[in-house]
């Protein structure tokens, strides 16, 4: 494995873009963004050939720092959004950002048709359980039962299985890490950006200042603790009996399968009938072509 | 096969189809739409020809996703467009003001039915011009072009991709079902016989570029997504570079441009239709389908003795202000012939009211104005004392 140089990462932002961030200390975002970088860096897409597109919410605020083409669009749309780019320019390496409410609430119909078509996105859901930005409010993966300023009295919602739904819907590759398990994430990201087709990436994040609070772990690093106790790789996974497998979340490449991938199938099919229309002209000129000599012929015999 | 890039000739087509051929005539690649009568027909035109000319087409999830995609479209380079009706334009508003903030080319099709809500799907009305000036939350100048038969479907399909380009917005095109649905003759001339206007990209270097920097025109210059430019956009309050501020004096800057933009150009893109207007004393203001019904009623009026003239809007948004304010000043007034019950009415009543009065002949849609209702409107405001 290539080793990284300290501070890649700031080769990555934008410097003349002010900082500090809009993140809270102790969130995950930040984390996950170095992990994302070093993993560009590590393949060594061109910064030119990156578009990175994100929703509404804290995640959504990612695109300003980065030195890439960059949009920030509205909430839950980003998807569609970069279907459009990748759609119109598939040479693009296309990257959705997203968060859980904008993947999984507003946009998640978007998020479930990006995988039925399979279309070369790379989509990395940052899971941090709550609407951190507008001051934490229940998503539909805030687990059963915990609260947040919308569900003061313990949220009564199951939870989405974003790795499931991906799964379900067709993408051709699902894997989940977090925050806490940065080496594995970037390993991930990688693989995420070389897959030809539709990769979903669910990485869960802490948010203490939102959900934490509510939540009884206020601190980043007790939540970060969290992350490494309560996740098992899906190697571990395997080999736990059913009654310990039943409270641990699976961790790493879930889905990594070879179907064709959409713009692959468009470009195939312009290829086709442009063919079956050339062919069609050609066999008309030379129908054409014929009755010319016909034609030509009955003339020289007419002369003679 | 249709091969060619763009059909020449004398045509027997539907108003639907012929704009779906302006577009691709005007250099769309890109069509990203939903099914919804009276507008599926441009999609399924656009689904059989653009894989042929090397566009992209894709039938999205829903209209919320088809308005996002074509902005993402426009960014990577292509002319897009999507086509719909009002419930689908409800639903892409959102984005539409996205595409005004980012100030995106794109072009949007409302071929509009019996409303509100469902409506009358299958039948006609003109009661979305109201929501196409002003569907999306907040200020923004924005730009309508309303067809009235098929052939003009297909040239103001033409210009809105011209306008789009060229002031860097979504443009609409608002018809109705008739129009959509019609078939007449439409001819397409040859393709150097018509005038397109590509959007303005920067000849700067990208360290100089500043994305939301504008020319004299208040136009800012484009740089597409791949070329090397790496900047940001966002529908947050931004700063010329495109970074978000959230200030009141960058709020000031952006929004006013927005609408600015619109406002100092409005002459160039006003497109207006006179009959008789210079000795008038009664004016009638139409648009779209229903000045069809126009022409026959003035005649009719004519012939009571009445001096009668027609302005047709063909550009709807922006509101041809200064021309209805002068000519307010010469004639006894107004008689404003629409398929709703009183939209386009109030910008004419606001623009004469010093000196002309203005008269409502609306219509709930689902059928057309009889044709005395006008001349009795007519009769009735030559009339007034």
């Amino acid at each position: 494995m290539k080793k990284i140089p300290q501070k890649v990462i700031h080769r990555y932002l934008r410097h003349d873009k002010k900082f500090p961030h809009v993140w809270c200390p102790g969130c995950g975002i930040g984390t996950i963004l170095g992990d994302f970088l070093r993993a560009v860096y590590n393949i060594g897409i061109p910064k030119d050939e990156i578009v990175m597109v994100s929703g509404i919410g804290c995640s959504g605020r990612m695109p300003v720092y980065v030195d890439f083409n960059t949009l920030h669009t509205t909430h839950g749309r980003a998807i569609a959004f970069a279907t459009g780019i990748k759609f119109s320019e598939p040479r693009l390496k296309v990257v959705v950002i997203s968060g859980d409410g904008d993947a999984a609430a507003i946009g998640g119909n978007h998020l479930i048709h990006a995988a039925r078509r399979n279309i070369d996105l790379t989509i990395i859901i940052i899971n941090n359980s709550i609407y951190g930005m507008t001051g934490g409010q229940a998503s539909p993966t805030t687990p059963l039962g915990d609260y947040a300023t919308t569900a003061p009295f313990g949220s009564i919602e199951p939870e989405f299985d974003l790795c499931k739904l991906a799964e379900s819907a067709g993408a051709s590759f699902v894997a989940r890490t977090t925050a806490y398990h940065t080496m594995e994430a970037r390993q991930i990201f990688e693989a995420a950006l070389n897959k030809k087709g539709c990769a979903v990436v669910e990485t869960i994040a802490q948010c203490p200042v939102s959900y934490g609070k509510m939540n009884q772990q206020s601190s980043a690093i007790e939540m970060l603790k969290w992350q490494k106790e309560n996740t098992v790789s899906i190697k571990s996974f395997d080999k736990l009996s059913p009654e310990k497998r039943q409270d641990k979340i699976v961790r790493g490449i879930i889905v990594d399968k070879d179907r064709e991938e959409f713009t692959a199938r468009y470009e195939n099919l312009i290829k086709r009938l442009q063919k079956n229309e050339s062919s069609k002209e050609k066999s008309k000129q030379q129908a054409g072509e014929n009755q010319k000599k016909s034609k030509s012929k009955s003339k020289k015999e007419e002369k003679k | 096969m249709i091969k060619k890039s763009k059909l020449r000739g004398e045509f027997f087509m539907q108003g639907d189809i012929a704009c779906a051929e302006g577009a691709i005539a005007a250099g769309c690649r890109f069509f990203g739409g939903y099914p919804i009568t009276p507008a599926s027909e441009i999609a399924e035109r656009m689904a059989y020809r653009l894989p042929l000319v090397d566009g992209a087409f894709i039938q999205y999830e829903d209209e919320i996703a088809s308005m996002a995609g074509i902005i993402g479209a426009s960014w990577a380079g292509a002319k897009p467009m999507t086509a719909t009706s009002g419930p689908g334009i409800s639903l892409m508003n959102e984005n539409i003001g996205l595409g005004m903030m980012m100030e995106t080319p794109c072009v949007v099709i409302n071929v509009q039915r019996g409303s509100p809500s469902t409506g009358l799907p299958t039948s006609w009305g003109q009661a979305d011009m109201m929501q196409a000036r002003w569907g999306s939350h907040g200020d923004y100048g924005s730009i309508s072009l309303s067809p009235n038969s098929p052939q003009e479907f297909f040239d103001l399909t033409i210009v809105a991709f011209n306008y789009a380009e060229k002031y860097r917005l979504p443009v609409f095109v608002v018809t109705d079902a008739v129009v959509g649905h019609m078939t007449e003759k439409v001819v397409i001339p040859p393709v150097e016989e018509l005038d397109i206007i590509d959007r303005k990209y920067t000849n700067k270097k990208p360290a100089d570029y500043r994305p939301y920097d504008p020319d004299d025109d208040l136009i800012p210059p484009f740089a597409k997504a791949g070329d090397g430019y790496r900047y940001h956009s966002t529908g947050l309050t931004h700063d010329e570079r495109g970074y978000p501020v959230m200030s009141e004096e960058c709020q000031r800057r952006c929004a006013k441009r927005l609408v600015d933009k619109i406002k100092k150009n409005a002459d160039d893109i006003i497109i207006t239709e006179e009959h008789d207007i210079e000795d008038a004393d009664v004016v009638v203001v139409s648009y779209g389908i229903s000045s069809r019904t126009v022409i026959p009623a003035m005649e009719k009026a004519k012939e009571k003795g009445v001096k009668v003239g027609f302005l047709r809007l063909v550009t709807v948004w922006p509101f041809p202000e200064k021309q209805i304010r002068e000519l307010s000043k010469q004639i006894k007034g107004f008689v404003v012939v629409e398929l709703n019950l009183g939209q386009v009415v109030l910008e004419v009543e606001r623009c004469a009211a010093k000196h002309a009065e203005t008269k409502l002949v609306g219509h709930p849609g689902g059928g057309m104005h009889k044709m005395d209702d006008i001349v009795n409107a007519i009769l009735e405001v030559a009339n007034e004392q």
